[in-house]
């Protein structure tokens, strides 16, 4: 019976190093980052809604890592070292990803080690001199728009917002003020102007976050100039 | 000597089983029948297609209460984790609400089921029975088929259309049997001219409702048509953006006419008769909301109902009434899990024909006074008080307990925490109840959170609240209403508008309106409304959303106050991002005229927090990489 226990012992401790040596790969370790730009400035945008997938061959069944880009337009994926591909799917984002709006190039990517890309896009509209101000129970935003894309892919403004939150996430989702000023009512698109009350903040405190975003007609996720924090 | 008798004994054992185990191995199966088998017994043969029956498939389902309330028309207050999946989400997924273990609210890709109304169309042509039961058979397998089709095109525009079961040879490339999605129009086509060729085919028996029959080809013809119509024009002139270059997503505008037409040809036949005699119900003209209540309950010689997935006591039957029951002396202690929005009840109309909303305060902004709960509903759209349980009526004889609170002089509420919950008032010494057994209370669960239980599909016969016993109300896929409002819609669209108003008006008299609406009141902010209020809680709105693209104006992401509640009523693309409720308090102020009155508040619940907002890519549903990766030649979906 003794002998029967220590030869149960042996074996269970050879499987379990047999297991360890088989079934546990090195955890993916390089680092894939990057941001979209034009022209070098960042875009940005509503958190969770512009998305990318990215594509690595050979392996089987191919299916995309689906994700979504920061407010600040940057991404990060913890990935092996490979070649990958990475596309904005058709439709998504207030920008052009390659040179068709059709069909959509993919970009390779080879990752070795901890990589950083940044893209250039061709975004429709830009926000330019986006300047936040609040006082008096107020947050006032003022910018200028500059049509980018003017080709058959141009795209109209359907409305202009100036959010206020609580939070960096100032957006459609997370707001307590708004003040939108629709696409046909804007006269002069280097000249906006926006104004919103600001409520009674519950809890309190003596900071309010604020954004533009600009949404156009036709595409689902809106162009937003950086957040700002504004002491109260 | 012993030894060589049990020896021998042993031996001629062995003998015994060496013999038998021929035969057993030959012996047929006694619980898998051989096709053969199956198709060579009428019975068997009708066992088959009552199982293809009962897996169809339906959007909207008796069986899933959540399938049900979705697009703000319901409040989810069956739990806090469901309100807050559906209230603090702002967007959907692409493929609608997770109900968890991998199954969304917007999906079906059964081409199990597919294959299997495949193989049986092939095999029962072999079959030995009577040449009639094989025709019958067929016809109505393929309107299960083409059914199908029409719901996976309501759900992803083009599919792999595929009418033959595919065998795989094992030869290594499976290519040949991945067929690419057909085009939207195409899958349209299809559904058209199945329901076409088997309107004759099918028998033509009004009296059967749960098979298939003529009348049911003709509906889906006529459903068919009105909706790849409508998508036709609406898509080409709202969302132009939402479709691939293919076609697979995309019907062109310039066949819009033609399906219009279509749709209008094939309403007509049903209401001239071809297809046996439909009518409005109306056995109960003295109490329209009950009689519009009991289109959906009665089953006795309903001459409304063209075709429904049918239910039968102790042999299948849903909680749809146990989930929904208003919860005061409910049959179990459960209830209320759709909460009718305030956004839908304002909807129904004024007798008079003119949108209002339900007035709780007059032109100064101080509130109205009611007598009696109800009159605050007064004069409205009889289907108000059939589709929704309002405060002040009754269900199953009991009148529903539905307020949220005393109001004093100064404006002070006073309420309780739980269910009929007990206070002392002002000037009294003994507690006495605050707040209706029913509710409204604030963050509880399983009570008329918004003012209102729902009413239609819920079950008025007892027990059927029970989980012993459960209820067998149908759930109607196709009524006569609908085809007389299919008929006004192409009408409307094909520039004869006093035909719609024709047809539109005898859905409204049933509804208790006596002014008639005239060519020129019919409008597309008319079609769109009316659909939405005779079919709330049907199904059909959210096809509606979609063909006509006003999901994304309805859903438009933005916060909803109170005055954008009570604007634009009536318009097809009013906002309606949060689900608003309207609470009933009584007037405490003894010596007061008011005291005993009741007033009554809009009301947000704090468990709303987003503002829903439709996504253009929202239109047609996610095919997930799993199904993408298996078939190289499907296309993904616009703006995914």
């Amino acid at each position: 019976m003794k002998i029967i226990f220590q030869y149960i012992i042996v074996l269970a401790g050879a499987l379990a190093f047999m297991s360890c040596e088989k079934d546990n790969y090195e955890p993916p370790k390089s680092q894939l980052t990057g941001k979209l730009m034009y022209q070098g400035t960042p875009l940005n945008f509503q958190y969770n809604r512009v998305s990318y997938e990215l594509y690595q061959d050979g392996f089987g069944k191919t299916g995309a890592l689906n994700s979504t880009f920061t407010p600040e337009g940057e991404f990060s994926q913890l990935l092996f070292n490979g070649t990958y591909k990475m596309v904005v799917p058709r439709g998504q984002g207030p920008f052009l990803w390659g040179s068709a709006a059709d069909s959509q190039d993919t970009v390779v990517i080879n990752v070795n080690g901890n990589t950083n890309m940044d893209f250039e896009v061709l975004p429709f509209w830009m926000i330019r001199n986006p300047q936040l101000s609040a006082g008096s129970g107020n947050v006032t935003g003022t910018c200028s728009l500059e049509q980018i894309v003017t080709d058959a892919n141009a795209k109209t403004i359907e409305s202009v917002t100036l959010y206020l939150s609580k939070t960096v996430f100032a957006s459609s989702d997370n707001n307590i003020a708004i003040n939108t000023i629709e696409g046909n009512a804007i006269t002069d698109v280097n000249n906006i102007s926006l104004n919103a009350a600001i409520p009674t903040l519950v809890p309190a405190q003596n900071y309010v976050f604020a954004r533009i975003g600009v949404k156009l007609a036709g595409v689902d996720d809106m162009l937003f100039a950086p957040v700002q924090k504004l002491n109260l | 000597m012993k030894k060589i008798l049990i020896i021998l004994f042993i031996l001629i054992s062995f003998n015994w089983a060496c013999e038998s185990d021929k035969e057993f191995l030959d012996r047929p199966p006694t619980q898998v029948l051989t096709t053969e088998q199956a198709f060579s017994d009428p019975a068997q043969v009708l066992s088959i297609v009552a199982n293809l029956y009962s897996r169809q498939f339906n959007l909207y389902r008796l069986s899933d209460y959540r399938t049900v309330g979705d697009f703000n028309e319901a409040f989810y207050a069956r739990d806090q984790g469901i309100a807050s999946q559906y209230h603090t989400n702002s967007t959907w997924d692409f493929r609608g609400v997770d109900f968890g273990g991998n199954n969304f609210s917007w999906t079906t890709w059964d081409y199990t089921y597919i294959r299997e109304m495949n193989l049986f169309l092939e095999r029962v042509e072999l079959a030995t029975i009577r040449q009639e039961l094989i025709d019958r058979y067929t016809a109505e397998v393929r309107f299960l088929r083409a059914n199908y089709y029409f719901e996976l095109a309501q759900l992803y525009g083009g599919v792999p259309i595929i009418l033959e079961s595919q065998e795989y040879d094992f030869s290594g490339d499976p290519s040949y049997l991945q067929v690419p999605r057909s085009t939207e129009a195409e899958i349209y086509d299809f559904v058209i001219q199945e329901a076409e060729a088997l309107k004759s085919l099918l028998p033509t028996d009004p009296d059967s409702k749960s098979r298939a029959t003529k009348g049911t080809a003709l509906a889906m013809k006529a459903r068919a048509a009105i909706y790849a119509a409508s998508l036709a024009k609406y898509n080409n002139a709202v969302t132009p953006s939402v479709s691939l270059p293919s076609g697979v997503v995309g019907i062109p505008a310039s066949r819009a006419e033609e399906y219009y037409n279509t749709a209008l040809t094939a309403a007509k036949e049903v209401i001239d008769g071809t297809a046996g005699a439909y009518s409005l119900y109306l056995k109960n003209p003295s109490d329209l909301s009950e009689n519009f209540a009991a289109v959906f309950y009665d089953k006795n010689a309903n001459p409304e109902v063209i075709w429904a997935d049918d239910y039968l006591l102790k042999y299948r039957t849903h909680y749809f009434t146990g989930a929904n029951q208003p919860r005061y002396g409910a049959e179990e202690e459960e209830g209320g899990a759709l909460n009718p929005t305030l956004n839908l009840v304002q909807e129904f109309e004024l007798l008079d024909n003119a949108f209002a909303p339900i007035p709780t305060t007059d032109a100064n902004g101080d509130p109205i006074y009611y007598d009696n709960q109800s009159d605050i509903f007064a004069n409205r759209d009889a289907r108000l008080g059939g589709t929704v349980i309002l405060p002040g009526s009754t269900f199953k004889s009991r009148p529903v307990d539905i307020w949220a609170g005393y109001q004093l002089a100064d404006g002070t509420i006073i309420t309780g925490t739980d269910r009929g919950d007990q206070r002392i008032l002002p000037g009294q010494t003994v507690e006495q109840q605050v707040v209706g057994f029913d509710g409204p209370v604030a963050g509880a669960v399983q009570n008329a959170q918004m003012g209102f239980y729902l009413r239609k599909y819920v079950d008025p016969v007892p027990g059927s609240g029970q989980r012993g016993v459960q209820s067998e109300v149908w759930k109607v896929n196709y009524r006569y209403a609908e085809i007389l409002l299919i008929a006004a819609e192409a009408a409307f669209e094909l520039g004869q508008p006093d035909v719609a108003a024709g047809y539109i008006n005898q859905v409204r008299t049933r509804a208790g309106f006596t002014i008639p609406l005239t060519a020129t009141d019919i409008t597309f902010d008319r079609i769109v409304h009316e659909r939405r209020v005779e079919f709330a809680f049907e199904g059909q709105y959210f096809m509606d959303l979609k063909r006509f693209r006003i999901a994304h104006e309805i859903f438009d992401g933005v916060t909803m106050s109170k005055a954008d509640l009570l604007a634009d009523i009536g318009k097809a693309t009013n906002r309606s991002t949060m689900p608003w409720g309207l609470w009933p308090y009584r007037i405490y102020n003894p010596g007061s005229p008011n005291d005993g009155k009741w007033i009554y508040k809009e009301f947000l619940s704090n468990q709303v927090t987003a503002a829903d907002n439709w996504q253009l890519g929202n239109y047609y549903s996610l095919i997930n990489n799993d199904i993408l990766s298996r078939n190289p030649k499907l296309v993904k979906q616009p703006l995914q």
